[in-house]
């Protein structure tokens, strides 16, 4: 029995240590808001946080993680950096099938707590994990720029 | 195949000529029915299995306390049909939208019109009809409240979920009225009052945000892999690695010891032309998808490759090649190119070859389905874009009646046309057969299985020969496409494009060319081939675009100067004149080819775009256009290439007109998501086979556009929102312009011709 802190939450689970996170939070979990995509860490839709930390969770066994902090989309709500972010993604209508979309927004927050002010850039270059085939990206650099400027603004903190 | 003759049956359409037209027969959407009176022939949504449906008791529902449920009958993948449908009913039905709420209509076109989201058609189809549904919910309702205070109908107006009593001021809630309202006669067509534009509230107007926005904000959206049922277990498929191919033996002693793993199962081998058939294969079956795909690792298979065991992409480019250089079967032919070519001086001849590889669709959400069967009923669960196919193929498969198998519509992760086959949902079921009555399966397709097995965009070689005299004038042109079939889905050695595929962007050019040849050369498929996105648009376009550019730079004449002169002034072609008798289903009356139109784009992605302006060293503009799916679309591409050869891509401006503008930011995001798939298949995306497998099987060797190679400006520019033209298709016309004018920009940039995609960097 392994025993997973979730967004706050103590979680039991019953499964080998080398299960990634990804299918111990969807199959056993219930937690269907980290997506599958590739299996393979190259398109950023399983991204959650461990410690505060980004983590493509498709390839990060559950071992990795005992005794850690895991936070998935669905303790995005209860951050302030994950309102902002989700608050800023609604006014500028980022999504469209939205299927890769929890995983961008993962590594959004990510981006805008280890860097509160970030160029264009350096959004570029931290969001160049998360494959988006709709083709989303110019209204995703528009809202972490939002995002940013309404976290500067103290709106969220 | 069955040829006809026919006189023109569009005489009285200004510049039409008679035609020698060839009917070809395949499935579903691409019957080209020629009826001998046009009066008899069905077009566009009429031409569609189901039809439309305009019963507002099919499609609204009022609660007592007012809130408005409607359904969209039509999957959402992307495109916002799932908000923009029922927002039109809304609108006509005088609701107010954060009162209404959407519900997801399972597959029944009998009940709902057709339910194939693919070809652009969703607005295009079904924005009169739910312009109807909610014109007959608002004068039912007005009926009823006319009919409660005793008062002539003229009396009472519908207004924002109430009915008023004008002269009183009286008013009755939409909620209060409900019951009544449902009672009421549904109008007969001809007695509804639409309203006039000006009196829409949420039609063009923006103020209308995506039902499911917040909800995918929060990780909540339920998407087909997201489905949960207990006692569920999940499949994954061990499949042929070659089109056609059988599995000579399994040892599954290995996959059935690992922990988790339940039962596997065999997939029956594909049998004759691939249509919508699971290619075969073994299904492990396991408690939860780590397992399942454990289990597939540890099976031990030997298969045999079968027919196409020796297809090789390098090898087939050269077949393509040479058969685009020889004649092939005549598609369209006006005056006598060959003979134009044939006579002209070797300065004034201009010849290219474009190539296109095969496509993945790679939506990031894989292939996935749900299927639970009990006694004589099944249910099935599923991100697909053709509920009713999936429904048949799962009826057929467990021989049940298909009303006796429901299938429940999720949101899709991504389709871009591979979902629209429901050889995924097949296989569910034939795992879920195999295993104890009652438990629901779900059955997962990996990336690399995606990658793998994919029903690829085709792969072409387009040849293109002009004659251009010194004064720049073209004289002749000749297109013809060696490339696979879509048709070799449904008749197993099909060779060679179909009328539909030409239809897409090499027959039904407008250009004022006094010799015009169009020929599609007869090449077998060695892959399955399917829908993409634009489909045969993107490699006609990619050629003819290129072409284009290349011509006018010959002649030493501005690209956008130069298209404008051969498109000539606007007028309306009729296509049947083109030799287009396909028209996307659609009636050459309604949806003529209007250069008009096309001139409009062109000139506003130039203007967009600062076309003429001096640009800094290495930066070059690029332009292409596009006439698909009904609408009109212009790209403009400002490219910058280094000293290295490394491309960035600094801005797109995307012009289109798609007639009356419904959703308008809606239309704009589908316009910069175009843009980046195109932007995609142009820099880095190609499948090739060798030794009749998919070389590539996930993101690292199939590359697609990232954030970082992304143009940081897409500029939109939507023209012309004219209520009174008949609506075009959103979703796919952005795509084919933008790899040509990408690539006219590395010309502008470097004076360096590129005739092969992806291009990836500049030699």
């Amino acid at each position: 029995m392994t025993q997973l802190q979730i967004n706050g939450q103590t979680k039991d689970v019953n499964v080998p240590d080398d299960m990634p996170i990804l299918w111990v939070l969807r199959d056993e979990l219930g937690m269907t808001g980290t997506k599958f995509g590739c299996g393979m860490a190259l398109c950023g839709a399983c991204t959650v946080h461990i410690d505060g930390t980004p983590v493509r969770s498709c390839l990060t066994p559950v071992s990795a993680a005992s005794g850690l902090q895991i936070s998935t989309i669905e303790g995005m709500e209860a951050d302030p950096v994950g309102q902002a972010v989700q608050a800023s993604w609604i006014s500028n209508n980022v999504a469209q099938c939205g299927y890769c979309q929890a995983g961008q927004i993962m590594t959004a927050v990510s981006l805008l707590k280890a860097t509160p002010n970030p160029t264009e850039q350096q959004i570029a270059d931290a969001m160049s994990g998360n494959i988006c085939r709709c083709g989303t990206y110019p209204r995703i650099l528009a809202a972490i720029q939002q995002a940013a400027a309404s976290l500067a603004q103290g709106g969220k903190q | 195949m069955t040829a006809a003759v026919q006189q023109s049956r569009r005489a009285f359409l200004q510049g039409s000529l008679g035609a020698l037209t060839l009917a070809v027969t395949a499935k579903g959407w691409v019957t080209t029915a020629m009826a001998a009176e046009p009066a008899t022939q069905a077009y566009g949504a009429d031409s569609m299995p189901g039809g439309t449906v305009d019963d507002p008791l099919v499609f609204v529902s009022i609660a007592a306390d007012g809130a408005v449920t409607i359904v969209a009958h039509r999957a959402e993948m992307g495109t916002g049909v799932r908000t923009s449908l029922p927002m039109v009913v809304a609108d006509e039905m005088e609701a107010r939208w954060e009162r209404v709420k959407v519900v997801q209509a399972p597959a029944d076109e009998s009940r709902y019109g057709n339910q194939n989201v693919d070809g652009s058609r969703s607005m295009r189809h079904f924005l009169m009809p739910m312009r109807r549904v909610g014109a007959a919910a608002r004068q039912m309702l007005e009926a009823a409240a006319a009919a409660r205070w005793a008062v002539p109908i003229a009396e009472v107006k519908a207004e924002q979920h109430e009915v008023l009593h004008v002269p009183t001021g009286r008013r009755l809630s939409y909620g209060d009225l409900a019951a009544d309202a449902a009672k009421q006669p549904v109008p007969a067509g001809d007695t509804l009052k639409l309203k006039a534009h000006s009196e829409f509230r949420y039609i063009g107007k923006d103020q209308v945000r995506l039902v499911d926005l917040e909800a995918i904000g929060k990780g909540q959206a339920i998407y087909g892999m997201d489905m949960r049922l207990p006692g569920m277990v999940y499949a994954v498929v061990a499949r042929p690695p070659v089109v056609g191919g059988r599995l000579r033996r399994v040892d599954s002693a290995k996959a059935l010891a690992v922990p988790g793993v339940l039962k596997v199962v065999e997939i029956p081998a594909m049998q004759g032309a691939p249509a919508f058939q699971p290619l075969g294969g073994v299904a492990v079956v396991a408690r939860n998808t780590w397992a399942a795909r454990q289990g597939r690792d540890a099976l031990q298979i030997e298969w045999d490759d079968g027919p196409n065991g020796t297809y090789d992409s390098v090898a087939y480019q050269q077949t393509l090649q040479a058969a685009a250089r020889a004649p092939g079967k005549t598609m369209r032919n006006q005056g006598d190119a060959a003979n134009a070519w044939a006579k002209a001086p070797e300065a004034e001849r201009v010849a290219a070859e474009y190539y296109v590889p095969h496509l993945a669709h790679a939506s990031m959400e894989p292939p996935v389905a749900t299927v639970q069967i009990q006694g004589n009923r099944a249910e099935v669960w599923t991100s697909i874009q053709n509920p009713v196919a999936a429904r048949d193929a799962v009826a057929a498969r467990l021989k049940l009646e298909p009303a006796n198998v429901k299938v429940n519509v999720l949101l899709l992760g991504g389709g871009f046309g591979r979902k629209s086959k429901p050889d995924f949902v097949d296989e569910a079921a034939i795992v879920a057969r195999a295993m104890p009555e009652g438990t629901p399966v779900k059955l997962v397709w990996t990336r690399e299985d995606d990658i793998h097995h994919d029903y690829l965009h085709t792969v072409s070689v387009e040849r293109l020969e002009a004659v251009m005299d010194p004064q720049g004038q073209v004289q002749s042109w000749l297109h013809r496409s060696a490339s696979p079939t879509i048709a070799s889905l449904f008749a197993q050695g099909a060779k060679g494009q179909q009328m539909f595929e030409s239809a897409m962007s090499a027959i039904n050019m407008p250009y004022r060319i006094p010799n015009v040849r169009v020929e599609t050369a007869e090449v077998e498929a060695h892959a399955r081939i399917g829908w993409f996105r634009s489909v045969a648009n993107i490699p006609h376009a990619f050629a003819a675009q290129c072409f284009i550019d290349e011509l006018a730079h010959r002649a030493g004449k501005d690209p956008q100067a130069f298209a404008l002169d051969l498109i000539g002034p606007a007028r309306q072609i009729d296509p049947g004149a083109l030799a287009d008798t396909w028209n996307y289903t659609e009636s050459p009356e309604r949806y003529p080819y209007d250069t008009g139109r096309l001139r409009g784009v062109i000139e506003a992605a130039c203007k967009g775009a600062g076309w003429g302006r001096t640009l800094p060293k290495g930066h070059g503009l690029g332009l292409a256009f596009c006439y698909s799916f009904m609408s009109y679309t212009a790209t403009v591409v400002e490219v910058a290439v280094d000293d290295k050869g490394e491309i960035r891509v600094v801005a797109v401006d995307m012009a289109m007109d798609c007639g009356p503008q419904i959703n308008p930011e809606r239309i704009r995001a589908q316009m910069e998501g175009g843009a980046i798939m195109g932007l995609s298949l142009a820099l880095t995306s190609e499948i090739t086979f060798e030794k009749g497998r998919v070389k590539q099987s996930n993101f690292h060797d199939y590359e697609v556009l990232r954030h970082n190679a992304s143009p940081r400006v897409i500029r939109t520019h939507l023209v012309n929102d004219d209520h009174a033209l008949p609506p075009g298709g959103v979703g796919e016309p952005p795509v084919p312009p933008v790899a040509p004018a990408l690539c006219n920009a590395i010309f502008a940039a470097t004076g360096k011709r590129i005739r092969s995609l992806p291009v990836r960097k500049v030699a």
